[in-house]
């Protein structure tokens, strides 16, 4: 009797060990509209592992899970600021550098410029990375304003301009750690200042021009772009250009363009990290190797229009796409782009504060 | 012992746990997580997981609690009156939840009666048409809105379509979509208890009246209005408490001046990674319901007692 229940539990042992094996799964949180899905589908393929795969669009929502934790995912993306705070919240654990043999194929100069986050890179690899600027319908605001600025912040920070844009629409993103900024690199100020008398300064720039903007949102706008609901939104380099295609393929008449304001722009970063209670640590690090292969990185920019941080890939980016300048901007561009640091929790107060009031005139 | 237990029927085991269920119910979902909120409201913020100080750490027995208790502080309630947009936020709140349940009691009052007053037989579909909507999520209703009330949605294309008007008129995103939101959503939690008050009232009644040469408007003033008030009170609080507190709505059909405790909560909680603030601001909100909430309970009560 006892050998058979021992022997029934060894069988069920074997059924469960060799149920795992089927079952080896990734959680992965990721951007809306963020990924080429064959790259997950190619990625179980290859390696059996199921792709669980679950979206946000904003950091604030990504960041309230980690720090609440036992979230489950085992890959998420957090942009740089907000990767820096996490880290010394004890969000992730140190990448095993040994699992990650594809890590020769990322860019020197994008891992330099993510030290200010992470030091050492030892949590986070670099995703895409892209800017923050204007996307624009061109008839319309050609028809709303003559010689628009197009080429300017101008065009939306100027309330007279942004007045004669307010009835086709005007869309910002609604994140203060990325348009108090921009608001305070306008006004000649440091975009990166912690001063609150700076930041106020940004949030009366801002004010006067709320009653022109119809709303704030991260990622209704592409939509909204595409099919000429709205004529302006200040928004993410490669959604504006994934805006900008959909109108193209809808041809619906509607020409979106994307610019990097010459008075310079925000230059940000999406990582890639494990957190620290991932239920799949080697099914983490496995997805990230392969994320890391230069065609895999390509495949993922030629999709969804931003630039990544695999120098390697290039070779396999699509002309149209590593060529573009406001995907992969010049030389002279990305020296007046400017990048932000993690915001001490006074700071970020004062910023979301300022916001607030902008928002909603209180 | 006493005469007096003896005339009441012995409870059995079974009958302690039916009495027991909703208590312990409300326990484990209502007052637990209540307190846990209750007592972030007097931390501090912190950057760790979970963001705050000090945390409960139940392994250190009651000195540990104790110890948690004493650097509670006050400081996060003073922090809500310092800055006027929290009371702001509340009384705007408590505006939109109030125009919204007025409308909601027009719009609903008429439909209750209809129900009412139609053919018993029709009764049972008419019930089912209010309730349907329910077997739809709630979020892709509200999500359905945008889809009617943008610039190219179903509404303008509509009248533009009439020539009532050439330009399309701007509602998604503002407080009169808002209030759309909150009264097609909310409709059914007034319909459903009028409904029912309405249809128990006795038509002799209204028969008398008409006999004795009351106009019809008039008997509705004199009788069916203040009989069915006890319903009209039921749903309006049905409708009012929820909407006080309502975020999806006008997160997603309400525009950046939308001004609601919700999303004011929201902001503390996700950008500010306040969760200590946050609390306190729900906790406040909870003591502002709690009036509505106790004026609901006792009219509940004296229309069971009457009832009785």
């Amino acid at each position: 009797m006892i050998k058979r229940i021992l022997s029934g539990v060894a069988v069920l042992g074997l059924m469960a060990g060799s149920a795992l094996a089927q079952d080896r799964v990734v959680n992965v949180y990721n951007w809306s509209d963020y990924i080429d899905d064959s790259i997950l589908t190619d990625f179980t393929k290859e390696t059996g592992i199921k792709v669980v795969y679950d979206v946000f669009d904003s950091n604030e929502v990504l960041e309230t899970k980690l720090l609440a934790g036992g979230t489950g995912y085992d890959v998420v993306v957090p942009t740089g600021t907000f990767l820096g705070r996490q880290i010394q919240a004890g969000v992730f654990q140190k990448l095993d550098k040994s699992k990650l043999t594809n890590l020769s194929n990322m860019w020197k100069d994008i891992e330099l410029r993510l030290e200010k986050y992470d030091p050492g890179n030892e949590y986070a690899i670099n995703y895409m990375w892209g800017t923050t600027g204007i996307g624009y319908n061109v008839e319309k605001v050609k028809a709303a304003i003559a010689d628009a600025p197009v080429n300017s912040w101008d065009l939306v920070f100027k309330p007279e301009n942004a007045a004669k844009l307010a009835d086709c629409g005007i869309f910002m993103l609604d994140t203060p750690e990325e348009m108090v900024p921009a608001a305070l690199n306008y006004l000649g100020l440091d975009p990166d200042s912690n001063s609150a008398e700076d930041i106020e300064k940004a949030g009366e720039l801002l004010k006067s021009i709320r009653p022109y903007v119809r709303k704030f949102h991260s990622s209704e706008y592409i939509n909204a772009l595409a099919n000429g609901d709205i004529c302006l939104a200040v928004g993410w380099s490669g959604d504006i250009l994934q805006a900008r295609d959909r109108a193209a393929e809808a041809n619906n008449g509607v020409t979106v363009e994307y610019t990097i304001p010459k008075e310079g722009a925000l230059m940000w970063f999406d990582n890639m990290a494990i957190p620290a209670d991932a239920p799949h640590v080697a099914e983490a690090h496995e997805f990230l190797n392969y994320i890391m292969r230069p065609e895999v990185a390509a495949k993922a920019s030629n999709y969804i229009f931003y630039a990544n941080g695999n120098k390697a890939s290039q070779e396999f980016i699509d002309k149209e796409v590593l060529e573009d300048p406001a995907i992969y901007p010049n030389e002279e561009t990305v020296k007046k782009l400017y990048t932000v640091s993690t915001k001490p929790a006074k700071v970020s107060r004062v910023q979301n504060r300022v916001w607030t009031e902008v928002k909603s005139g209180n | 012992m006493s005469t007096g237990t003896q005339d009441k029927p012995r409870r059995s085991a079974g009958g302690w746990l039916l009495i027991a269920m909703p208590f312990l119910w409300l326990m484990v979902f209502f007052l637990a997580p209540f307190f846990m909120v209750f007592k972030i409201s007097f931390s501090e913020v912190a950057v760790a997981i979970p963001p705050y100080l000090p945390t409960f750490d139940l392994s250190d027995g009651l000195a540990g609690i104790k110890d948690a208790f004493s650097t509670f502080s006050f400081d996060n309630y003073i922090w809500l009156t310092e800055d006027d947009l929290y009371w702001k936020s509340y009384l705007s709140s408590v505006k939109i939840a109030a125009v919204s349940t007025l409308i909601t009691l027009l719009v609903g009052y008429p439909v209750a009666y209809g129900m009412a007053r139609s053919p018993k037989a029709w009764r049972p579909t008419l019930l089912m048409l209010i309730i349907l909507p329910f077997w739809t999520s709630f979020l892709i209703r509200v999500y359905a809105w945008i889809g009617i009330l943008k610039n190219e949605g179903l509404l303008n294309q509509f009248l533009l379509w009439t020539g009532l008007i050439d330009q399309p008129l701007i509602i998604l995103n503002t407080n009169l979509a808002v209030y759309i939101g909150i009264v097609y959503s909310y409709l059914p939690f007034l319909v459903l208890p009028l409904y029912a008050s309405l249809e128990k009232l006795d038509i002799s009644l209204l028969e008398a009246a008409s006999d004795l040469g009351c106009p019809p408007w008039k008997a509705f003033w004199k009788i069916t209005l203040p009989l069915s008030i006890p319903g009209v009170i039921a749903g309006s609080f049905l409708v009012f408490i929820p909407a006080v507190g309502e975020f999806v709505i006008p997160d997603l059909l309400g525009g950046s001046n939308t001004l609601m405790i919700g999303k004011t909560l929201w902001v503390e909680f996700f950008s500010n990674r306040d969760w200590p603030v946050s609390s306190a601001v729900a906790v406040i909100l909870l003591m502002i319901l709690v009036i509505p909430i106790v004026l609901f309970q006792n009219q509940q009560q004296k229309a069971a007692e009457k009832q009785a």
